[in-house]
């Protein structure tokens, strides 16, 4: 089954749909040049299998890239509603819509301090030397795998904060990357760059502007985390059940900075998400949280890696899935630790409860040890809803649904408990309640 | 209107193995009725049969309430009718606060047309409801923030379902050895808190195994299980003759019924 979907997956974008995108872009002559090298990585990646470590737990036999197109035109700007934008106060905010920016904002007194937040294309273009050394060269490497070339020969669009040294950003920023038209491709790009000891926190969300357009997006997430600096990055990927979503997403920690970084996964018809997570220097820190609810043939596959590359480092990923119908979750996690990190914690823990008997989760974590002086521990759960506490729940009154609501908004309260961010909370326990069909008219 | 708890020739089985072999009880708004009888005589299973768990299968007779037969009804509608059971072994629920379990619970059972998703309790009002309540109970306030029955000791497991009984006010409360893991203080707590609640409003099945309860809350009527049959129903003096001398005379004057007994025990060993 690995041959046969990485044949499928040969079939790629071609030369001229390469060219086409070219002539539809006014760039700079080092970005085309950068893009083009990028597709020649990108072609000669379709030659080769994709991992199957990574990969072959994943059917993608139904993908069929010829489907999608980039947007070679911005579509008409409207305003596309957010789950978590208008519920608080931000800094910042941009949106996209199939690969343009529609608008973006930033607080003049941000701005004062010489942060910089927006859309990604005119600023890599305006901040050149500030910026073109980590795009695409830091994190996420465009050698890395087919997505990640292809991300980098056709990316589009995207959001680009740099927080220069220690200047501390309060007020969280926000970040929409929406679909509109039928049979679109975005490439969106996600950049955050923290210098030393600054700190910041972007929410994110992508979704589609309505049910029923197929949409393709294959995006890249960069986290550039300075010594001693800290960064919360929320990413809610909520696209309609018509959308693949492909994203190669690293966070690169230096001494004694912290991430925190949370994953939410609610939408798509079928997703792979590669998470790096690289504790560059020592005693750098991340924690990573996962909230996934996946309903009807939906299908959910995280691969990530926690590397510990440095003394004193700690990492702690806690992920849990819903799932229901005919859904599928897979999780594959790995724990890196090199020969120098000694004195290094890592912990990955996945949890799944199943509402359904025809939905499959696949939690597989692993470890890679080098060092000796280590603290590491892994583990997976994967069990049906407890019909005692159904019972319990039912027993004081509460109907078997409103129960099972209730069962599952406490599965993931843990992970939101983990969560500082008030609004992010409140907007995942209420998207969690209407994908369960359960509107609260409460408070 | 005194509203009446009937039960009539109940049979229950567990999967294949009968357990309850022909229960009938009457119980009265504002009436208590002690249940006791030896390990594994089907005290909690005729409390789960009430309460409607579903791997308690009633195979003859049955559950009414005021007329309406209730045997084959939801757990949810039971409750809703006014049927509370105090569990032996509380559940937990992780990650639900007690605090919102609560409100949707009273939110059903006070209005028990309610559709999932309508209107709940008024957050004011319930706030102060539960803190009442907590404070007649001497429970820290806190505990309306903690998670379900997570991480709670035995007795504070037994404590919060006695909170729940305070908040749902139920017309039939159903208690089964909620004075059992209970310091002698808590007892004493849970004793008079029971006393307060009951009265004239709400018919109380008190499962015990212990003298306390029953004497802040003196049964009228005291009935003896064994072999999954009421052997002996009689009035609070039964309680303290069981107390003091055990269930020996009981066994030797149903003989039958006691080897029945035996048996449940054995299967159980
Ligand atoms: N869910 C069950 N599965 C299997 N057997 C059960 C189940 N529930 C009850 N039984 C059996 O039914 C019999 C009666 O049990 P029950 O729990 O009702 O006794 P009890 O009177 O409450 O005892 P105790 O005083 O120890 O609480 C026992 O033999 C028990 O093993
Ligand atoms: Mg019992």
């Amino acid at each position: 089954m690995a041959t046969a979907t990485a044949d499928i997956l040969r079939v790629g974008y071609d030369s001229e749909v390469f060219e086409n995108f070219l002539r539809s872009r006014r760039e700079p002559q080092w970005m085309t040049e950068a893009r083009r090298a990028a597709f020649e990585i990108y072609q000669s990646l379709l030659e080769t299998d994709l991992d199957p470590e990574e990969f072959k737990r994943l059917d993608l036999r139904a993908f069929n890239a010829a489907k999608y197109r980039p947007a070679l035109v911005a579509s008409q700007s409207e305003e596309v509603s957010a789950l978590l934008s208008d519920k608080t106060e931000f800094g910042g905010t941009i949106a996209h819509v199939d690969g343009y920016v529609t608008g973006s904002r930033l607080s003049a007194e941000l701005a004062a301090t010489g942060v910089l937040f927006g859309d990604l294309q005119s600023l890599l273009e305006s901040h050149r030397e500030l910026l073109e050394p980590y795009f695409l060269k830091k994190a996420v490497r465009v050698d890395a795998d087919r997505f990640a070339a292809w991300h980098a020969a056709f990316w589009t669009g995207g959001t680009l904060l740099y927080v220069p040294r220690n200047v501390e950003v309060s007020l969280p920023l926000h970040s929409l990357i929406a679909h509109r038209q039928d049979g679109i491709a975005d490439f969106s790009h996600t950049l955050i760059i923290l210098e030393d000891g600054a700190r910041a926190t972007l929410l994110e969300e992508t979704t589609s502007v309505t049910p029923e357009t197929a949409g393709l997006h294959v995006g890249c997430v960069e986290l550039i985390v300075g010594r001693n600096a800290c960064l919360r990055y929320v990413q809610l990927q909520n696209w309609n059940q018509k959308t693949w979503h492909f994203a190669h997403q690293a966070g690169n920690v230096d001494a004694n900075a912290s991430l925190q970084w949370t994953v939410v996964g609610l939408g798509s018809r079928v997703a792979h998400i590669h998470q790096d997570i690289n504790l560059d220097g020592r005693a750098s820190t991340a924690e990573v949280n996962g909230v996934t609810f996946a309903s009807d043939r939906q299908k959910i596959s995280y691969y990530t890696q926690q590397h510990h590359r440095q003394q004193g480092t700690h990492s702690d990923l806690l992920y849990r899935e819903v799932l229901r119908d005919d859904s599928r979750v897979i999780w594959r996690g790995m724990i890196k630790v090199d020969k120098v990190a000694q004195q290094t914690d890592g912990y990955q823990r996945s949890d799944a409860l199943m509402l359904s008997e025809t939905a499959r989760c696949d939690s597989i974590p692993g470890l890679e040890i080098e060092a000796d002086d280590v603290r590491c521990t892994h583990g997976a759960t994967t069990g049906q809803v407890d019909r005692e506490q159904i019972f319990y729940c039912m027993s004081r009154g509460m109907t078997r649904k409103e129960a099972m609501h209730m069962i599952v908004e406490g599965f993931f309260q843990t992970v939101y408990d983990r969560i500082p961010i008030e609004v992010v909370r409140e907007t995942l326990s209420r998207t969690v309640q209407s994908k369960l069909g359960f509107e609260t008219i409460s408070q | 209107m005194n509203s009446l708890l009937k039960i009539t020739d109940l049979h229950v089985s567990v999967g294949e193995t009968p357990i309850l072999r022909g229960v009938t009880m009457e119980i009265r708004q504002g009436e208590i009725h002690a249940l006791m009888g030896p390990n594994g005589s089907g005290k909690s299973t005729l409390a789960y049969a009430l309460a409607g768990h579903p791997n308690y299968t009633v195979t003859n007779g049955s559950i009414e309430i005021d007329g309406v037969n209730v045997t084959e009804m939801e757990a949810d509608e039971r409750a809703r009718l006014g049927l509370f059971l105090a569990f032996q072994y509380p559940v937990v629920i992780p990650g639900v606060k007690v605090a919102d379990f609560l409100r949707h619970a009273v939110s059903n059972v006070r209005n028990p047309e309610r559709k999932e998703g309508e209107g709940l309790i008024g957050m004011r009002e319930f706030r102060k409801e539960i803190r009442d309540r907590m404070t007649e109970l001497g429970m820290d306030h806190e505990f309306a923030r903690r998670y379900l029955n997570e991480g709670f000791s035995g007795g504070e497991k037994k404590r919060m379902e006695i909170l729940q009984l305070a908040m749902l006010q139920p017309r039939f409360a159903i208690l089964d050895e909620t004075d059992s893991g209970l310091d002698s203080d808590a007892v004493r707590v849970v004793s008079e808190g029971l006393a307060k609640l009951s009265g004239p409003q709400m018919g109380v099945l008190i499962i015990t195994h212990h003298e306390r309860l029953l004497e802040f809350n003196p049964p009228q009527f005291t009935h003896v299980m064994l072999g999954g049959r009421i052997v002996e129903t009689g009035d609070s003096s039964l309680a303290h003759e069981l107390h003091a001398n055990g269930y020996a005379d009981v066994r030797a004057r149903h003989p039958q019924a006691a080897a029945e007994n035996i048996q449940a025990e054995a299967a159980t060993a």
